[in-house]
């Protein structure tokens, strides 16, 4: 038998409203709260089990409308490098400082998306990025925290 | 009312305020087009952009950025046959066939001419109809409200994702649950933080917006191996054609304008309903209206059924204003994002924003004209050179949608979390839009959770735990027999109707 990807969805966000279910009923309430008629749990406690009815009901009623996607024309492996690129800039966007690691990200995101005109590549990574931080940061007064451009001496 | 209007006027028409719906219309019709890149996207790409502005700036700027994306949306339908947005998807029934005939200009300026014509009439509507509705929802009670809001989420899940309600419906809750993380607001009581303190103030709503549509989309379009980008680098200048309109056309266009108007106005206040419901119907209806021989025009480039959806989708936009601005209530998942902005601001819209705060309430009427005006001045003559953005290689277009992204969140926390977050929600968004399942009912349900949760608070309290009070009030129960006929309208669409 052949199971849908969507009752599969279905199945784990059936498993996630069980865990959210028990989650909400292990919040503490204050001891005076804890018969009221409405509580810091009871919402939750209402949205876990709309969770495993909804959730239930597609599983286990026929699919009307079965979604068709191939999963052979997916472009996979650009796409997980584009996931980690983003936790990478993410890891290095306190540390490095925003216009470097904003710029190598764009630089290598355009690269992976296969991008090979080095002069494009270059005008919208670091001075498109160092334009963006003017307008946030000199026009818009929007602080940016910027190690490296602190340790260069351009940031104050 | 007057004095209202003058403190609109005055407000939106600062050389601040113009120069921003101007900005919102060139930059909506830009990410507009841009296939995927709905007003929700362009909206939420915005926030970050008004942390700065006054409340009424920054809103204003998002409502020419509202229709700016509506407007660049048929854009694309037009040229490429690929809507940005799906209220556009009617206007490609015969806005794209006009291009194939050689007559993409005349389709462009047609689009244009129904926009202004559908937005200036809701405009006059929303004038009109936005204070005597506010009075009326002064009378509304916590368990109307709280009826309200179920009503709204069972009518977007009902109508976003067509044949699909219980997908809608599970990421109504999902949204809900999201929005349930943090600190209770009445006790303080954390709530699904499993001890990280990022997690006590809750999930924002920007990195849920950005996560769900902007980046979702720009993993979407890499995931997807189809590029309709790259189809609009065909498209030469010489194909456009000219953009006058003769006698009969615009006899025709006079003819459907207002019908189709009243139409989308009225399909966009209701909660749910939206823009892309007002554009289908208003094509239905068209249709019916003609003549044999302009009926069998339709689908293969007649006028009557480019201007009728155009017309409505916009009026509709005005229209999904209302129960924002009135009952804070958002009609769609756009003005849902526009109702997080306003938050964000301080600012609670509902039956007392034009009384606490008449210079938004009126000068967002108001720049929703000028938006209108802007459009067709600035829009029209450049018609040449905005569809040339069409043509902006994906290489470029997904890693700048990703950075806009990413910096949004970063401006507004400055940590690592969030950031990791947003890509795992948006990692999973992707999934889950791959098989059908609708991230506008999520939103909708993330932003009207709290508001939720209070109003079930106070009904249950004030009915000391019973659910009585879903049926105590006439006016309650009257929404509730509305939700229980959407839900049973959706059970017999999907199982016993062939």
């Amino acid at each position: 038998m052949k199971i849908s990807p969507s009752k599969i969805i279905s199945l784990l966000f059936f498993i996630f409203s069980g865990f959210y279910l028990y989650t909400a009923h292990q919040i503490q309430v204050f001891t005076f709260d804890e018969n009221a008629a409405f509580n810091a749990k009871t919402f939750p406690i209402y949205l876990g089990y709309a969770g495993l009815i909804f959730s239930a009901l597609y599983i286990i009623l026929p699919e009307t409308k079965p979604s068709n996607v191939d999963l052979k024309v997916l472009d996979y492996k650009k796409t997980i490098i584009l996931v980690i690129l983003m936790i990478l800039y993410g890891l290095t966007i306190l540390r490095v400082g925003y216009f470097l690691s904003t710029s190598i990200f764009l630089v290598f995101s355009y690269i992976v998306l296969g991008e090979r005109k080095w002069i494009w590549i270059f005008t919208l990574s670091f001075p498109f990025v160092a334009l963006f931080m003017y307008l946030l940061h000199g026009l818009l007064n929007i602080y940016l925290r910027d190690p490296f451009l602190q340790f260069i001496g351009i940031m104050g | 009312m007057i004095e209202g209007i003058l403190i609109g006027l005055e407000t939106a028409f600062s050389l601040k305020n113009l120069m921003m719906v101007m900005i919102g219309c060139f930059a909506g019709t830009i990410i507009g087009m841009l296939p995927g890149l709905g007003p929700m996207t362009a909206i939420a790409l915005m926030i970050p952009i008004t942390y700065g502005f006054e409340p009424s700036t920054g809103l204003i700027l998002m409502a020419g950025v509202y229709y700016g994306a509506v407007f660049g949306g048929s854009t694309s339908s037009i040229l490429i046959n690929a809507p940005g947005i799906p209220g556009t998807v009617a206007t490609s029934f015969d806005g794209y066939p006009m291009a194939q005939q050689g007559k993409a200009g005349k389709a462009l300026a047609i689009a244009a001419y129904s926009s202004f014509a559908g937005g200036t009439i809701a405009a006059i509507f929303l004038l009109i109809a936005a204070p005597s509705l506010s009075k009326v929802s002064l009378a509304f009670r916590s368990p109307d409200y709280f009826g309200l809001m179920i009503l709204g989420l069972t009518a977007v899940s009902a109508f976003s994702a067509k044949g699909h309600f219980l997908k809608a419906m599970m990421m109504v809750v999902l949204g809900l649950m999201l929005a349930s993380v943090g600190q209770d607001t009445l006790s303080d009581i954390p709530r699904f933080t499993f001890q990280n303190m990022n997690l006590s103030d809750g999930i924002s709503f920007v990195l849920v917006v950005m996560a769900t549509f902007a980046m979702s989309e720009a993993l979407t379009i890499i995931f997807k191996a189809n590029d309709p980008t790259r189809v609009a680098k065909q498209i030469s200048l010489s194909q456009l054609g000219s953009i006058k309109l003769d006698k009969d056309e615009t006899n025709k266009m006079l003819m459907t304008i207002p019908r189709s108007s009243v139409l989308g106005f009225i399909i966009g206040v209701l909660p749910g309903a939206g823009s892309t419901i007002a554009s289908f119907l208003a094509y239905g209806v068209e249709r019916n209206f003609v003549n044999d021989d302009e009926k069998q025009k339709f689908g293969k480039g007649s006028v009557n059924g480019l201007a009728a959806p155009e017309t409505a989708n916009n009026a509709a936009c005005s229209g999904s204003f209302v129960p924002l601005l009135t009952l804070g209530i958002p009609g769609s998942g756009t003005t849902a994002v526009m109702l997080g902005a306003l938050l964000g601001f301080g600012i609670q819209p509902g039956p007392r924003l034009y009384q606490t705060n008449p210079e938004i309430f009126w000068s967002v009427i108001m720049s929703m004209y000028i938006g209108m005006v802007i459009l067709l001045i600035l829009n029209l003559p450049l018609i040449p050179y905005i569809a040339r953005v069409l043509a902006t290689p994906r290489t470029f277009l997904i890693p700048l949608i990703l950075f806009f992204s990413v910096t949004g969140i970063y401006l507004m926390s400055f940590n690592n979390f969030d950031i990791y977050l947003m890509i795992g929600i948006a990692v999973v968004a992707t999934i889950l839009r791959l098989y059908d399942f609708p991230m506008p009912p999520l939103i909708l349900a993330f932003v009207l959770g709290g508001l939720m949760e209070e109003n079930l608070r106070r009904s249950l309290l004030i009915s000391d735990g019973s659910w009585s009070f879903l049926w105590d009030r006439p006016l309650t129960l009257i929404i509730m027999l509305i939700i229980i006929s959407i839900i049973s309208w959706q059970c017999y669409k999907s199982f016993f109707r062939k």
